[in-house]
């Protein structure tokens, strides 16, 4: 890559390497767009080329702006990256959860949005455009803003790679309209949370390494001997997620011009593999990415020392090396040879011991600090996230025994367990998280509103109890339906009779999604107001801060 | 301890770091992923197995364009209700052709692995149309526009060439006259050469005789539909293996 100065000095190789990028790509795209039959794919093409072009143009014109300033200041922090994260995070998740509200209406009520000319509009189609759109979408956006926050904190440097830290974001947000957009057209391998065909796959293949690199490169930067606890957590999500999407999406596009794959592995590699996928994108995308959330968003939040630097070491170590074991599971009873389902469940079981090892790290990191779960909502739903992180991470070993499993497997306890996790744990933790960056990016004293904030906390949590509870009921229900013997032997309930069952179950559950995003419409418009009101602080600087970063203690 | 004390080493090293994740998080997916593929008894030996004709591979293709495994399993647990509601357990031979797989996850919609000949094709293709007409509780969406989509099959050939490339053992033949075979599965009458030529190639795979079916699906001889496609597919799922000669308690079938 060649350096080109400008006169002022300025590093401006990043911004040549981002545009060299986006111009291969996006002739690229424009190529398969003119060269294509499938016209799905054409479609991906002009998206694709379209807004890689528009973001080179968008780029051109602001690095006209620019003059003799210098936008890569190493004696500051790249917080407008981080401010479009917040948004970004809080625009994809109002999304994901509205799109949740109404997958669940056409459970309860499949008339109400009776199309049947529009496929599109069908719960096939749908399902997983909610599960990306809140676990990519919004976790993803979060993990990205958090990420790049605490790294530069904890190594008091300035995000390396120039340009690169944007090419990530923006680069992220294109796969997600790729994947979006692929789902309601009906472009799917049909893996579940690896939906996106391959080309996909590759793009987020590229965004993923840029990543790594401008993370791993922050803390070659860093002016702190230690690497932050926080920061393993990070690096563990990055590393392994990279290793996980690769090794599940191998697959042989039948064209190079056609949406339409092959997957390398079939039958019961294939289901070893995605399971193996699945529970790990739980466990490194939506576990260890919101710890190091948690390690580094608490401590801060009450202004004491993580608990103990002893128990981080023990939960790191142990959490990565037995999540990864924990896939099989989800498939207890299957055609999967039997040592591999024992495997699983074993390692499943032992993995409740470091899950609850980090959430007594977490919860006890308040010791001295008590009295701010009463006077601060947000550190409430911090603490909160981390309970609910302990009921799902007990709730899944019990699952996960072969004898509960082939009562649970299949059902709506299933979902509840998902849900209990994902709005309880990432949801709180998240939220959380964006209630400070949004008070500390805008510096602003206090949020706009922390009686807001209390609405939001306890709408949310009513709505998880509904959630929760309709789940439980619903899938014990079905699960000792399925298996019901009348006293001649036979079975008791065809099918449809446990579908007619969960009638007032789903009703529950549809209005416990209802309450969960009226919460987080509250939270937007409390970030909105805070963002653009309220009084500014002039202690915090925008400069490296000469303070030391946050150490655990001893 | 030691380990602990020393862990300071990790902390300033961000590359020793991140190999140590590495390896970390490697051990577990090598250890469970790797002996499935060489072990011999990973995979049952049964009678019947032979690729998707390219009319049920098409069909296959709608079945994971519409998400149908977000709703439906296909995997026979070996529990007495399931055994008893859907018929014999599923074997892992029975999805060895299938890129990916669709055992699923979640059972909205009744297991699938057994569908095959359960119901009339007629009822296939008034159910998938308005599935509320025939089952008045059902929450199911309606597929109507199945009908309406002529099948796309340009590329079939190309597929089943992709399928190859990844162990599936189409044969030339079977390449070569990927169309007309698929449009002789759902119009016999049209091409006798290719509706023989579709029989000879899949009951010479499978081993034995009855496993393709061949005939108007979506009541609409004229017109080659996606419908065609979906109902073929869906007819044919969990019947390929004779069940008549596998033992199910022999020592090499127990898993």
């Amino acid at each position: 890559m060649t350096t080109v100065q400008a006169p002022m000095g300025r590093d401006n190789s990043s911004l040549v390497g981002v545009a060299g990028m986006g111009v291969l790509f996006a002739v690229l795209a424009v190529l398969i767009a003119a060269l294509s039959a499938d016209p799905l794919m054409r479609v991906h093409a002009m998206i694709f080329g379209g807004l890689t072009i528009f973001g080179l143009i968008a780029m051109g014109l602001w690095s006209g702006t620019l003059v003799d300033r210098n936008p890569f200041d190493q004696t500051r922090y790249e917080d407008t990256l981080i401010k479009y994260g917040v948004a970004a995070a809080m625009f994809w998740g109002i999304a994901g959860l509205l799109v949740g509200v109404a997958v669940a209406l056409q459970l309860t009520w499949p008339n109400l949005f009776y199309f049947p000319e529009l496929g599109w509009t069908n719960f096939g189609r749908l399902r997983p455009l909610h599960t990306s759109a809140v676990i990519f979408a919004f976790g993803g956006n979060v993990l990205l803003a958090t990420s790049f926050y605490v790294v530069q904190r904890t190594c008091r440097a300035r995000l390396a790679g120039g340009m690169w830290p944007w090419f990530v974001f923006w680069g992220y947000q294109l796969f997600i309209v790729i994947a979006a957009t692929g789902y309601l057209m009906g472009i799917t391998q049909s893996k579940e949370y690896a939906e996106p065909e391959w080309y996909a796959d590759l793009w987020l293949t590229i965004v993923w390494v840029a990543y790594l690199l401008v993370f791993l490169g922050t803390i070659w930067k860093r002016k702190e001997p230690h690497i932050y606890v926080a920061n393993w957590f990070y690096l563990s999500f990055i590393v392994t997620i990279a290793m996980l999407h690769i090794v599940n999406n191998l697959s042989i596009p039948v064209s190079f011009t056609g949406a339409k794959s092959v997957q390398v592995f079939a039958g019961v590699q294939d289901a070893m593999t995605q399971w193996w996928y699945g529970h790990n994108a739980v466990g490194f995308f939506l576990t260890t990415g919101f710890l190091a959330i948690m390690y580094y968003f608490i401590p801060k939040r009450v202004n004491r020392p993580v608990f103990s630097y002893r128990l981080s070491i023990v939960h790191f170590w142990s959490l990565i090396f037995i999540y990864i074991w924990a896939g099989p599971h989800h498939l207890h009873y299957t055609a999967l040879p039997q040592w591999a389902q024992t495997l699983g469940m074993t390692f499943s079981i032992m993995l409740w011991m470091p899950s609850w090892g980090g959430m007594i790290n977490g919860v006890m990191t308040l010791s001295g600090a008590w009295d701010r779960l009463r006077t601060d909502p947000v550190v409430r739903m911090m603490v909160v996230s981390l309970a609910f992180y302990g009921m799902s991470t007990f709730e899944g070993p019990l699952m996960s025994v072969r004898a509960v499993n082939a009562l649970s497997h299949y059902t709506e306890w299933g979902i509840g367990h998902v849900h209990s996790g994902a709005l309880g744990w990432v949801g709180f933790i998240s939220f959380g998280a964006l209630y400070c960056l949004t008070q500390w990016l805008w510096k602003r004293k206090s949020l706009h509103s922390v009686a807001l904030v209390e609405w939001h906390f306890w709408l949310a949590t009513i709505g998880i109890v509904f959630y929760m509870v309709s789940m439980w009921f619903a899938g014990i229900l079905e699960g000792l339906m399925w298996r019901a013997y009348n006293e001649y032997g036979f079975l008791e309930y065809a099918f449809i009779e446990t579908v007619e069952a969960k009638h007032i179950s789903y009703i529950i559950r549809m209005l416990g999604g209802v309450l969960y995003l009226s919460g987080a419409l509250i939270m937007a418009y409390n970030l909105i107001r805070t963002a653009m009101g309220g009084e500014r602080r002039e202690d915090v600087a925008d400069a490296a801060p000469q303070r030391p970063a946050l150490q655990p203690a001893e | 301890m030691g380990l602990m004390n020393n862990h300071g080493l990790l902390e300033r090293h961000s590359l020793l770091l991140t190999v140590g994740i590495l390896i970390t998080v490697s051990i577990g997916g090598i250890i469970q992923m790797l002996p499935l593929f060489y072990l011999d008894n990973t995979i049952e030996e049964v009678e019947g197995m032979r690729p998707y004709t390219p009319l049920e591979l098409a069909g296959r293709d709608i079945y994971i364009r519409e998400g149908c495994y977000v709703c439906h399993s296909q995997m026979v647990r070996p529990l007495r209700d399931e055994v008893e509601r859907y018929g014999h357990y599923s074997l892992a031979a029975e999805s060895m052709y299938d890129h990916p797989f669709q055992w699923g996850s979640k059972r909205t919609g009744p297991d699938l692995a057994r569908v095959g000949g359960k119901y009339s094709i007629e009822w296939q293709v008034d159910h998938l149309k308005d599935p509320r007409s025939l089952v008045p509780e059902s929450i199911m969406p309606p597929y109507a526009f199945l009908l309406d989509n002529k099948l796309n099959y340009a590329t079939i050939g190309d597929a089943m060439k992709t399928h190859r490339a990844v162990g599936v053992p189409y044969t030339d033949d079977m390449i070569e006259n990927a169309e007309a075979h698929l449009v002789a599965q759902a119009n016999p009458d049209a091409d006798f050469d290719a509706f023989d030529g579709l029989m000879a190639a899949y009951n010479e795979a499978s081993g034995r005789e009855g496993t393709v079916t061949a005939r108007d699906f979506d009541g609409n001889p004229d017109e080659l539909t996606e419908m065609d496609a979906i109902v073929a597919y869906l007819n044919m799922i969990g019947t390929l293996v004779d069940f008549s000669v596998y033992e199910a308690d022999d020592l090499e079938n127990r898993r």
